[in-house]
């Protein structure tokens, strides 16, 4: 590996950020850390309302009011961007890191042409390239993600273009400044199957081509299982379980991810076994336990996960997991940050 | 776009039809007579009736109406200025010119300003300016205009005699100043209503978001993405505030003492100059119809997803 592989793109320490709503302060993310490199797919799974689009929303500064980041540092290329004042956060969208969003259909400005929205994306970083220029990148990223006819389906509306040719037209224009990091919040989501699988297609190959990081937020196990090189699950503001893809799906250790893991249908399973639903509901931000945040749903709840936030263990290469279990049969906390916990403990 | 455009103008030719019809029925059920005055004896007025045709039957005088119309020839006054062409006395005596410039003046503001406002309070939500705004442009919604035009007229011309009481011919800037306000006020401040309102609904958008993301200035998200987008439901409004503005001042009109044709138009119906209350309906209706045709196409440059034709798609 070389020194560029070797550095990190991207590293989160202990994020906080907090939505202040009249009703008291809401702890969307509660501290996460992780780092993407050169050339990683880092996936983002967790339920709705678990923090993962907030998380990425501070990432490119698109927080909105009431909500905050309350603490931590975002370091992308060794610089944090959290300390960024607004026009130089404006020049870092977009250019640097861009994203897609879950809707395509809602995504695009409807009175605006496909090619005016994709060259504004481009001329809105770069002042000194050319209408002709602008035109001509714009087609050729249009015929990059696949869309055909791309010189007669620049001049059109969105209303003109379908779900998928939309979400296509989207991802050509996050990747017109050619960043080093794509953000992608849910965007196979509102697609239908089909669909989903060529877009999974189009990203992956670009991702290849273009040599783009990418931070895939889902809540579908099957896409993360697809695209991600590595995965963090993310459970009410914190994440839980982080590892590379096979880790998480082979040896999850974390009891949230292996309830995620068992209630989501296979089609390779020989018996085809009923899905295991994860009971209960998940809490209330507004007032967090004390103790882990899964606590009061999980199966193998005990005392100290009521009491206090589990730390996480290292529980393979590359793998963490938080969770009291894993310090069961040690029993001390100095396992921490030790060498391998197995299943052993379950 | 042609096609639809001659379609709308065969349409608006048969508007024009029914309003004549509705227009002749209407005046003709009003008690009076032009000729009636305190000296006017029952033979002198059958001898003008029959002089002008007024004693034909209903359908006929309708009629003649018509055919004189489809050749462009819109009679001569009756009574206010007996035996001249009564499209002289509309276009050539600078009454037409004269309210068409008050309604554009007044239009002009309210757009201008309404829009602004609009886009101010929405930026600004939840803050004092648009606490600010949200009060004066209920106001102005709840105010009648010849309420407010009094009230100027009151304070500006007789209190403080600023401007003049009598605005006339609108030779001065000073004398533009109260009939302008008043005529666009309400429309002013509804058109700041309905900006403020989409414009909030458009900054809510998914594809504001999208633009934010692409790292486009804050200004150009504003004004380029949003403001577009919320102008949609402000031009759908701008075809009734025409049709408002040029009625409105009958009543700007006559507070003021403004010779404009609103004032000529409510002095003809009192005077039963049948001639001249028909002329000036139509043309008013005909310029109604122009503008709202004039907005429906705007609405087409604004949202390329609206279709004129169903053929179009």
């Amino acid at each position: 590996m070389s020194m560029e592989e070797n550095r990190k793109l991207l590293e989160v320490k202990d994020l906080k950020v907090s939505f202040f709503t009249p009703a008291g302060e809401v702890k969307a993310v509660d501290g996460i850390s992780y780092s993407l490199g050169y050339n990683e797919v880092m996936g983002i799974v967790g339920e709705s309302g678990s923090g993962k689009s907030v998380e990425a929303y501070s990432i490119i500064g698109l927080l909105q009011s009431p909500g905050r980041v309350t603490g931590g540092s975002i370091l992308f290329e060794g610089e944090n961007v959290l300390e960024y004042d607004a026009e130089k956060m404006r020049q870092f969208r977009g250019n640097k890191a861009s994203m897609i969003f879950q809707n395509p259909m809602t995504c695009l400005n409807p009175v605006y042409t496909i090619g005016d929205q994709l060259m504004e994306a481009l001329t809105c970083h770069d002042k000194t390239i050319s209408k002709t220029q602008a035109r001509a990148r714009a087609i050729q990223m249009l015929e990059l993600v696949g869309i055909n006819n791309a010189v007669k389906r620049v001049d059109q509306y969105p209303h003109e273009f379908s779900g998928g040719m939309r979400q296509r037209a989207m991802i050509a224009m996050a990747l017109i400044c050619e960043p080093k990091l794509l953000i992608a919040d849910e965007p196979t989501t509102a697609l239908d199957v089909t669909i989903q699988a060529q877009i999974l297609e189009l990203m992956k190959d670009l991702q290849k081509k273009e040599n783009t990081s990418i931070i895939f937020i889902t809540h579908n196990l099957g896409v993360v299982a697809e695209i991600c090189d590595r995965v963090s699950v993310m459970y009410a503001g914190r994440i839980v379980e982080q590892g590379l893809v096979q880790d998480i799906f082979y040896r999850p250790q974390h009891p949230y991810t292996k309830g995620l893991i068992a209630s989501t249908p296979r089609l390779d399973e020989e018996d085809q076994e009923r899905l295991v639903p994860i009971e209960g509901t998940p809490i209330d931000l507004l007032n967090p336990p004390s103790g882990c945040n899964f606590g009061p749903r999980c199966k193998n709840c005990m005392k100290i996960c009521l009491r206090e936030k589990p730390p996480y263990a290292q529980v393979g290469e590359g793998h963490i997991s938080a969770c009291w279990l894993h310090f069961m049969n040690r029993g001390s906390r100095e396992a921490a940050d030790t060498g391998k916990e197995n299943t052993a403990n379950e | 776009m042609t096609g639809y455009i001659l379609k709308r103008i065969a349409v608006a030719i048969l508007t024009l039809l029914l309003i004549m019809t509705i227009t002749f029925l209407l005046m003709n059920a009003i008690p009076g007579s032009p000729f009636l005055t305190e000296k006017s004896t029952p033979e002198m007025i059958a001898k003008a009736n029959a002089k002008y045709g007024l004693d034909k039957p209903l359908y006929i005088q309708l009629w003649n109406y018509i055919k004189s119309y489809l050749k462009g020839d819109l009679g001569t006054s009756l009574k206010m200025q007996e035996g001249t062409p009564v499209s002289t006395i509309i276009f050539h005596q600078g009454k037409f010119e004269l309210s068409l410039k008050l309604g554009l003046y007044a239009l002009l503001l309210a757009v201008t300003l309404g829009i602004p406002l609009g886009c101010i309070a929405a930026y600004n939500r939840g803050t004092w300016i648009d606490g600010f705004l949200r009060v004066i442009t209920t106001v102005g919604v709840a105010i009648p205009t010849f309420v407010l035009a009094t009230l100027l007229l009151v304070t500006f011309a007789v209190k403080l005699q600023w401007l003049p009481t009598i605005s006339g011919s609108l030779t001065t800037w000073k004398a533009f100043i109260m009939p302008v306000i008043s005529l666009s006020f309400y429309y002013l401040c509804y058109v700041a209503k309905l900006t403020r309102t989409s414009m909030l609904d458009a900054i809510n958008q998914d594809y504001i978001r999208t633009a934010r993301a692409k790292g486009v200035k804050t200004r150009s998200v504003i004004l380029k993405h949003a403001l577009r987008n919320s102008l949609i439901p402000v031009i759908t409004y701008l075809g009734p505030v025409m049709a408002g503005i040029i009625t409105g001042s009958f009543v700007v009109e006559s507070t003021f003492s403004i010779p404009g044709l609103g004032k000529y138009f409510v002095q003809s119906v009192l005077n039963r100059d049948y001639p001249i209350i028909m002329a000036t309906t139509v043309v008013l209706s005909a310029l109604v119809i122009i503008m709202n045709l004039v907005v429906d196409i705007a609405y087409k440059i604004v949202d390329p997803r609206i279709s004129l034709t169903s053929k179009e798609v």
